[in-house]
């Protein structure tokens, strides 16, 4: 495996005219997790989703472990949580589960997804429509859904923003795991605290540019507003 | 095999969706009954003259009523996000295309074989005389109609007024299949058998069929990524 997991070089995001993103140049070894911090239209979300592969960078090179995030063994390594849950309100819960498993080509999707159920807490209505879900029970599917196929690369955006206690704990929990199980983490946010709580890096950005990026340091855990002092716009 | 497999997992999920909510199908159908029953009234056409219309008449129908399951294939995907995790997934632009090209041509043509017996019994017609020979025309004008539907329904699926722009973009890229089609189903209807110029006709549908289906398949991840 490639040292790093991933890897953006003079990168650029255009919208018409408007440059998202600014000569973003960015490496996460495997198996770190970088919280990815900076105020609104700072361009966390348009980074986020290049390196999911959403979109392509207008300049630059974006690498996940050596290769295009568009290349299909790379996607089979890529878990997502955006701002959408990203599952079906007309399927039940279960039902979510093992499309996706399906899709992402896993050898028992019935197994993996009773296991996720049981592990966010929802194997009581599995299989209940998720349109029937409170907000936290489709947030804890949300996770499920986007840990379920063991990816080796999780990209999270603002994954703290509404979730409730219970959900923040699966969260927390599956994230610990999947760091200590060597997974790599990239996640934007605003909740300062839970991002340097789990973090070893951080990255700041400020209107599309990169304006700091570097190992998590004790000052940022005692201080999770360090950053934006230090490097931020006054 | 896993190509396949996908295609079919897309397939059925889009119509256990449709099932569960039958938000489409249901205004379909009842799109093509209603406009089937306002033209028997406008027109009250003879038998002749309902054999010289018929393919217009029901291809007309089919397109609009299938323009509204096309249109929500892709928009099912918005709530939540969830065209981000198809995306995401490792499921090439072809299997995707292709899951939701088969489930949207299975409820179109199920629209089609509801609205054909209804079509013969407002305008009288004896529309089975080439029963198989029909729905022949039926699954090749369908399909033709779906692979460039689902397509654009992928590139129009962020628009704003993408109930208006779909329509739009996609009547006049179906004139040719419309027109085989049409001139097809009218001689069938009357019961003339596919033979000598009619065969020119299913030709050029068969080649329009596999043309859009070739490009959308090579496209859609293009469509769908940028």
């Amino acid at each position: 495996m490639s040292a790093a997991a991933v890897d953006c070089a003079g990168v650029w995001k255009f919208y018409g005219d408007y440059p998202a993103l600014r000569d973003i140049s960015l490496s996460v070894p495997a198996g770190r997790c970088l919280a990815l911090i900076g105020r609104n239209g700072a361009g966390k979300t348009t980074l986020l989703r290049m390196l999911a592969g959403y979109s392509k960078p207008g300049k630059g090179l974006v690498t996940i472990f050596g290769k295009s995030p568009r290349e299909t063994d790379t996607r089979q390594r890529i878990g997502f949580i955006g701002h959408g849950i990203s599952v079906y309100d007309e399927l039940s819960a279960i039902e979510n589960l093992r499309l996706f498993g399906r899709l992402y080509g896993l050898p028992n999707p019935e197994r993996s997804a009773s296991e996720w159920l049981e592990r966010t807490g929802l194997e009581r209505v599995r299989d209940g429509l998720v349109r029937e879900f409170s907000r936290g029970m489709r947030q804890r599917l949300a996770v499920a859904r986007a840990f379920l196929h063991g990816p080796w690369l999780l990209l999270m955006d603002e994954p703290f923003t509404a979730l409730d206690d219970r959900a923040i704990a699966v969260l927390q929990t599956v994230l610990r795991d999947a760091l200590a199980a060597g997974r790599t983490v990239v996640m934007s946010t605003h909740q300062l605290r839970e991002a340097m709580d789990l973090a070893t890096h951080v990255a700041l950005l400020n209107r599309g540019r990169l304006a700091f990026q570097g190992e998590r340091t004790q000052e940022m855990v005692k201080d999770p507003g360090w950053v934006y002092a230090q490097y931020g716009e006054s | 095999m896993r190509f396949i497999r996908q295609v079919m997992v897309i397939t059925a999920k889009d119509l256990r969706a449709e099932m569960r909510t039958k938000e489409a199908i249901n205004a379909s159908f009842a799109f093509a009954i209603v406009v089937l029953l306002i033209l028997s009234f406008a027109f009250e056409p003879t038998e002749d003259t309902t054999r010289e219309i018929s393919g217009g008449l029901l291809w007309i129908v089919f397109l609009f009523a299938g323009t509204l399951i096309l249109n929500r294939s892709f928009a099912r995907e918005l709530p939540n996000d969830c065209l981000d995790a198809l995306i995401a997934a490792p499921v090439p632009g072809a299997a995707l295309f292709l899951g939701k090209g088969l489930a949207n041509f299975a409820l179109i043509f199920a629209v089609e074989i509801v609205a054909l017996p209804v079509f013969g019994i407002f305008y009288n017609v004896r529309w089975a005389r080439q029963f198989w020979s029909l729905m022949l025309v039926m699954v090749l004008g369908t399909w033709g109609l779906t692979a460039i539907g689902t397509v654009f329904g992928a590139l129009t699926v962020n628009i704003r007024l993408r109930e208006v722009m779909l329509p739009l973009l996609v009547y006049p890229v179906m004139i040719p299949i419309l027109l085989g089609a049409m001139k097809l189903s009218t001689d069938l209807v009357a019961g003339q058998p596919i033979s000598g110029d009619l065969m020119v006709w299913l030709k050029l549908l068969v080649g329009f069929d596999i043309i859009f289906t070739a490009l959308s398949l090579v496209l859609m991840d293009t469509v769908l990524v940028g």
